[in-house]
């Protein structure tokens, strides 16, 4: 089955829509077609947040609202959602609560940030279970730029109104969207435009499978918190781009075994956030600091590692832990370790017409440590200078395993050989036997000098984060060792 | 109200002003209802702009093939300097071509703009340019710039007693050398303006711009036409920060020659990359200092001279690196100084105002001297700022403005070190870096003095419209514009109390310059002073031509009038304001004034390097504690006390905003905010991406800022003190508290430690202090 327009719900009523361009944004179809001006372009990158936008969708029978970059977010990627924008908060004449927060709390002086500002919000207080803390309110903002307020006032409008589940007009709709949301799903491929020109959203994996082997040539989609870029900056225009984003099953699924972890390449970076966690607590600042909750949402667990991005912060924890790719082209399965995926900056081995399906992560052994770092210019929402994870075995206070990876210091995610055979018969008690493998790693790589650090920094962190690992691992609170996440100790009264 | 001075009321007795009342657009704000540039719905047939920016940062144009440009699909023309029928010029100074003839002196410089149906349309086209530039070795860095002796202005100094002498015989001397870097301002709403055409040759122009009337000189400069032709409005900005003072220009005379040249309405917004290559950022400097000062860290004489990186043209640098001349003491008695500036031409985008405009930049290398010279002399840094503070009997700036009033600052500074606990918490974190060995904490009180006025001089002018309608409702129009600060909030308020009427029936509308001519920019800090104070005068004046009808119609005298909670008492009648305003129009009463104010009491004498540049100084002090990582340089800002004096404040709620607003944008721009420019001259932090603003989670979760609330000696507009900029070189504690910190991996030694403190920089600070 087939459908040649995309649907949604815009204003309270369904859209059909089938004359749009594959690469016009959410935010072009807002502000020029839509002539709903409320939602800003600050960047145009994913950046800055003042594009922010709420999609709501059905999961397991309740409404899932996330925020995205409408900017960014390619039109046809709104298929099957609501979309809520800022000006559809205030009811008449009178304001959200978030909305009335944020003024009682002089949340806004410029106020061209506050629309994405009260979205991001809104999607917060949307799906909080009880009163939400400070932190919570720092990661729902994180993706929102504001150059006025100093932030403190929107952090107390917020800590002000996102106090419980939300008992306000959306809540009491909750049945009825579902049900406009229901009403337009269906198991239809969806593919608009022509065989020269289109956008494509397959419902499944054979559908996609039996395209892509037809159109190898497509762009593949998938959170397009990248390849937006590529249309908003670079000005290309992809004419085939087929989205993986109504894609179930196999693709989203979460299989949590004993001995490893399986994970949908079509996971949502905020969806494989926890079960990422539950390899090791090191991945939930990972996670907290990748990218913003926009980018989490919206970006996929498959897209960060396809698209083979020296910087992505989930390789090189996952070669780290010895993680295997599925990939599937026409009905044929390969498997192979991540590590071998990445050939050079930006090649990877994937064939024409062959796409990532799956991601299978052995969880690490109780007799290993686990450590990953990431250093950045700023800790929220920024690309990681440097980014080392690393996987230790120990025998008694022996090491006989390591395996160590960086992102940030090569043009892939890669290895460090030189360090993981020198860590061989460290003794965590005696710091003199670190000294030969803390050098080696310093030979392992050969950083380049950019906008984020130079490359004798990133040398000197590498051999850093090692060092801070085997202090870790050989008894040092974490609460001493790391600064993000410091609190200052309260003195006793 | 002549018969007495509301001025030297106190607050309890004000019915609006003082009040923490919201930001007038606040409501439109949250709803996404309030319109900027890009939001007005243009006509039918509106056309839109996009630059051609050069590839090459230095050389001589010598093809360039446009035609590949004029065939994109959906172009209407192509703007080059051929187009301009007047001057091709957007500076006072005649070195900052709309569009570039010839020459190209910085990388992304506008080499053409295209005319087109849409705006994707536009900037696509713009990118089929072929041009070939014969490309000659550019000048980028002040090292590049003080070889090459390349300036764009004389160098200048101010210069007290014998410093040379005075360091001889000092009992110590140190010196070093600071890198102070730049800041992309990063206003939300990127550059934008939407020019339509009107009969004859007028231009009207909807601008983001903080100087309508300086965007109206140009246009008319570039358009051939006389200023009367031209009309720019700006109802808000979506932030501005100093960026959109000249930089606007260029943005505004693109549309308005596109719109001139198509004769259809034309609207201009950069993407947000080209924005950052196209427009002016602060200057960054390198200060090379030396101070010499005896066993209590009191200094005897500094020697600084400011190398300033003003870019490929003049554009602000003089004001600029003259304001920061006039913050290099901060509030520091120096018995012996000599401040001397250069002015630095490079092959990079021209530096331009940025919030404080050079003083925090002076500012920074004094502060960051204190705290050599504290950890010299042993002495807690807090005690040296002390130690050095004016004082009524040493009161004298290097430029020689009496600091009538010291006795403000060192009072405020105690009330902070007391209300922060600085002294318990020193002991604490002395005790926590004894013995850990990754984290290290730091403190650091630090203290403000902030000059108010523009030494312009003849920019120390405003004008404000008021109109009373005959129902009671008032319209109020001034040359200041609204960039998010809340000045058109705060102007109201004042125009609120002079009538005594509610605020809402004071309609705020948007600066025109067909309604207040030959206004100042909104700059300098100056807004609410100036046209807080032309909006009074203008309302006092309608008031009083409705007391003089009150007083015949009601058989009254003057002062047994009342103007409050918008009904007029005449001795014992009650009249309701609207009746009045109604009679007066009946009666022939004009209800309308353009009011004027022009700062008193200001001279400065540039040449004679001498008079009193400044009407008074704002004042504040910042405690700030931080916590370091010394194996990464990671680094976080845990506490912030900060003490700020706002004169009486004309609405403490706006004041507040702009104290913690100004001073997480210092933090950003000492901390993550870093400018990298490449080998070739091209900004590689080119856009949010790479360039980082502080976000949520960088502003410390224990943020205590409080008003000294006490009325300025100056008589400013209800005795409140500028509050825009001085805010933001609070921040300067943080930086401090970053050097506190490194300081204690070896107290036996001076901290290496350039600005911004970035993860790198503070790691390399550390390795220095760590080598045995």
């Amino acid at each position: 089955m087939k459908r040649d327009h995309i649907s949604f719900i815009f204003r309270g009523a369904r859209v059909d829509l089938a004359g749009f361009s594959p690469h016009a944004t959410l935010l072009e179809w807002l502000r020029l077609n839509a002539r709903a001006t409320g939602t800003k372009e600050g960047c145009g990158e994913g950046d800055c947040g003042a594009c922010t936008v709420v999609l709501a969708r059905a999961s397991d029978g309740a409404l899932d609202l996330r925020p995205v970059n409408a900017c960014i977010l390619l039109m046809g990627q709104v298929d099957g959602a609501e979309i809520l924008t800022v000006e559809d908060l205030a009811e008449g004449n009178t304001l959200h609560p978030i909305q009335q927060a944020m003024v009682d709390h002089h949340g806004s002086q410029c106020g061209f940030c506050t629309p994405g500002i009260v979205m991001s919000l809104f999607a917060l207080q949307q799906s909080a279970q009880g009163p939400v803390t400070r932190p919570q309110v720092e990661r729902a903002l994180a993706g929102n730029l504001c150059r006025c307020t100093g932030y403190r006032p929107i952090v107390d409008a917020a800590m002000e109104s996102c106090s419980g589940p939300a008992q306000d007009r959306f809540a009491a709709a909750t049945a009825l969207r579902l049900a406009a949301l229901a009403e337009m799903t269906d198991s239809a491929d969806v593919f608009v435009g022509t065989s020269t020109q289109f956008f494509a959203a397959p419902a499944s994996e054979d559908a996609l499978a039996a395209l892509y082997l037809e159109h190898p040539d497509a762009l593949i989609l998938s959170g397009a918190t990248d390849v937006g870029l590529w249309i908003t900056k670079a000005l290309q225009t992809p004419p085939k781009i087929i989205w993986l984003g109504r894609l179930r099953g196999a693709f989203t699924a979460i299989e949590a075994g004993d001995k490893a972890l399986s994970l949908g390449a079509g996971l949502t970076l905020a969806d494989a956030s926890a079960p990422l966690i539950t390899l090791h607590p090191d991945f939930a600042e990972i996670m907290r600091r990748f990218g913003s909750a926009q980018v989490r949402a919206s970006g996929t667990i498959g897209g960060s590692l396809a698209n083979g991005s020296p910087i992505g912060d989930i390789a090189p924890c996952l070669i780290a832990l010895g993680a295997e790719i599925e990939l599937r082209r026409g009905s044929d399965l390969r498997r192979l370790p991540l590590e071998a995926y990445f050939i050079a900056y930006k090649q990877q081995d994937r064939r024409s017409g062959e796409y990532l399906r799956r991601i299978i992560i052995p969880r690490p052994a109780p007799d290993r440590a686990f450590r990953a770092f990431k250093v950045s210019k700023r800790f929220d929402e920024d690309i990681s200078a440097v980014l080392g994870a690393f996987h230790i075995g120990l025998a008694g206070r022996h090491v006989i395993f390591a395996r160590i990876a960086f992102g940030g210091m090569a043009a892939t995610p890669s290895r460090a050989p030189q360090a993981e055979m020198a860590a061989i018969g460290i003794d965590l008690d005696a710091p003199a036997t670190w000294a030969e493998a803390l050098t080696a790693i310093t030979l392992d790589y050969a950083p380049i000098d950019d906008a984020r650090a130079s490359a004798g920094y990133r040398t000197l962190i590498s051999r850093n984060l090692f060092l801070k690992t085997l202090m870790e691992i050989s008894g040092i609170p974490a609460e001493i060792t790391r600064i993000s996440g410091f609190e200052v100790p309260h003195a006793a009264e | 109200m002549p018969p007495n001075d509301s001025s030297l009321l106190g607050a309890e007795s004000l019915a609006v002003v003082s009040h923490p009342v919201r930001h007038d657009s606040a409501a439109l704000h949250v709803r996404g209802a309030a319109a900027y540039i890009d939001d007005i719905r243009e006509p039918q047939g509106a056309l839109h702009v996009a630059p051609g920016l050069s590839p090459a940062t230095r050389g001589r144009i010598k093809t360039l093939n446009l035609d590949p440009v004029r065939a994109a699909p959906g172009v209407v023309a192509v703007l080059t300097p051929a187009d301009v029928p007047g001057h091709n010029n957007t500076s006072h100074f005649d070195d900052d071509p709309l569009i570039a003839d010839g020459a190209v002196v910085f990388r992304g410089q506008v080499t053409f703009a295209v005319v087109a149906r849409t705006r994707d349309e536009a900037r696509r086209a713009a990118r089929l340019a072929q041009v070939e530039i014969e490309e000659e070795t550019p000048i980028l860095t002040i090292e590049d710039a003080l070889a090459a002796n390349a300036t764009v202005l004389p160098d200048y100094d101010f210069k007290i007693g014998d410093p040379h002498a005075a360091l001889a015989a000092a009992q110590h001397r140190l010196e070093g050398k600071l890198r102070i870097g730049g800041q992309e301002h990063f206003y939300l709403e990127g550059q934008a303006a939407f020019a339509i055409p009107g009969e004859s040759g007028e231009m009207l122009v909807h601008s983001s711009t903080q100087d309508p009337t300086e965007l109206q000189n140009v246009v008319a400069g570039v358009l051939g036409m006389p200023n009367a032709f031209v009309t720019v409005e700006t109802r808000r900005m979506g932030g501005a920060f100093g960026g959109k003072e000249t930089q606007a220009a260029q943005t505004g005379a693109l549309a308005a020659l596109a719109a001139y040249v198509t004769k259809q309405p034309c609207k201009l917004r950069l993407d947000r990359d080209d924005d950052f290559a196209i427009t002016g950022k602060r200057h960054d400097f390198r200060a090379d200092w030396t101070v010499g000062f005896d066993d209590e860290g009191r200094i005897a004489a500094y020697d600084v001279a400011l190398n300033a990186r003003c870019g490929c043209s003049v554009d602000m640098s003089p004001g600029v690196v003259d304001r920061a001349m006039f913050h290099a003491a901060n509030a520091y008695h120096l018995p012996a100084t000599n401040i001397m500036s250069r002015r630095l031409f490079t092959n990079t985008v021209s530096n331009t105002a940025f919030r404080g405009f050079g003083g925090p930049q002076g500012m920074l290398a004094i502060e960051r001297v204190m705290d050599a010279v504290a950890h010299a002399t042993g002495r807690d840094p807090l005690d040296v700022r002390k130690a050095n503070l004016y004082t009524a009997g040493a009161n004298v700036t290097p430029y020689g403005q009496t600091v009538e009033d010291p006795d403000v600052l060192a009072s405020l500074i105690d009330k902070l070190e007391a209300s922060s606990d600085y002294r318990a918490r020193r002991a604490q974190i002395a005790a926590w870096n004894e013995t850990s060995p990754i984290i290290k904490r730091g403190l650091a009180l630090t203290p403000v003095q902030f000059g108010i006025s523009f030494t312009l001089q003849h920019l120390n002018q405003a004008g404000a419209l008021v109109h009373v309608y005959q129902d009671g409702s008032v319209h109020l129009n001034h040359g200041g514009t609204e960039m998010g600060q809340g000045l058109f909030t705060k102007v109201a308020q004042v125009v609120a109390e002079e009538f005594g009427i509610p605020l809402d029936w004071v309609r705020i509308t948007a600066t025109n310059t067909a309604k207040v001519p030959n206004a100042s920019p909104t700059a300098a800090s100056a807004g609410s002073d100036l046209n807080g104070m032309a909006a009074q005068a203008a309302a006092r004046e309608i008031k009083g031509r409705m007391i003089a009808f009150a007083t015949e119609r009601y058989d009254a005298t003057p002062d047994q009038i009342r103007f409050r909670d918008g009904l007029v008492v005449i001795g014992n009648q009650t009249v309701p304001f609207p009746e009045l305003a109604k009679l007066c129009r009946q009666n022939r009463v004009q209800l309308s004034h353009a009011g004027f104010y022009k700062t008193p009491d200001i001279h400065w004498d540039r040449a004679a390097r001498t008079g009193r540049p400044f009407l008074y100084y704002a004042y504040g002090a910042a405690c700030a504690e931080v916590a370091i990582d010394v194996l990464t340089g990671e680094n976080k800002v845990t506490r912030v006390d900060i003490l700020h004096d706002a004169g009486r404040s004309l609405n403490p709620a706006l004041d507040i905003g702009q104290i913690e607003g100004g001073f997480v944008q210092g933090m950003g721009w000492l901390t993550t905010e870093e400018l990298v420019f490449d080998a070739k001259g091209r900004l590689a932090t080119h856009a949010p991406s790479t360039y980082k603003i502080p976000v949520a989670s960088d502003v410390p979760a224990d943020f205590r800022v409080a008003l000294l609330d006490e009325p300025n000696r100056a008589a400013t507009i209800y005795r409140s003190k500028a509050v825009g900029e001085p805010p933001l070189m609070l921040a300067i504690a943080v930086y401090s508290a970053l050097l506190d910190a490194l300081h204690s991996i070896d107290p036996g030694k001076q901290v290496q430690l350039d600005a911004p403190a970035t993860p790198e920089r503070i790691l390399k600070a550390a390795e220095a202090l760590k080598v045995v």
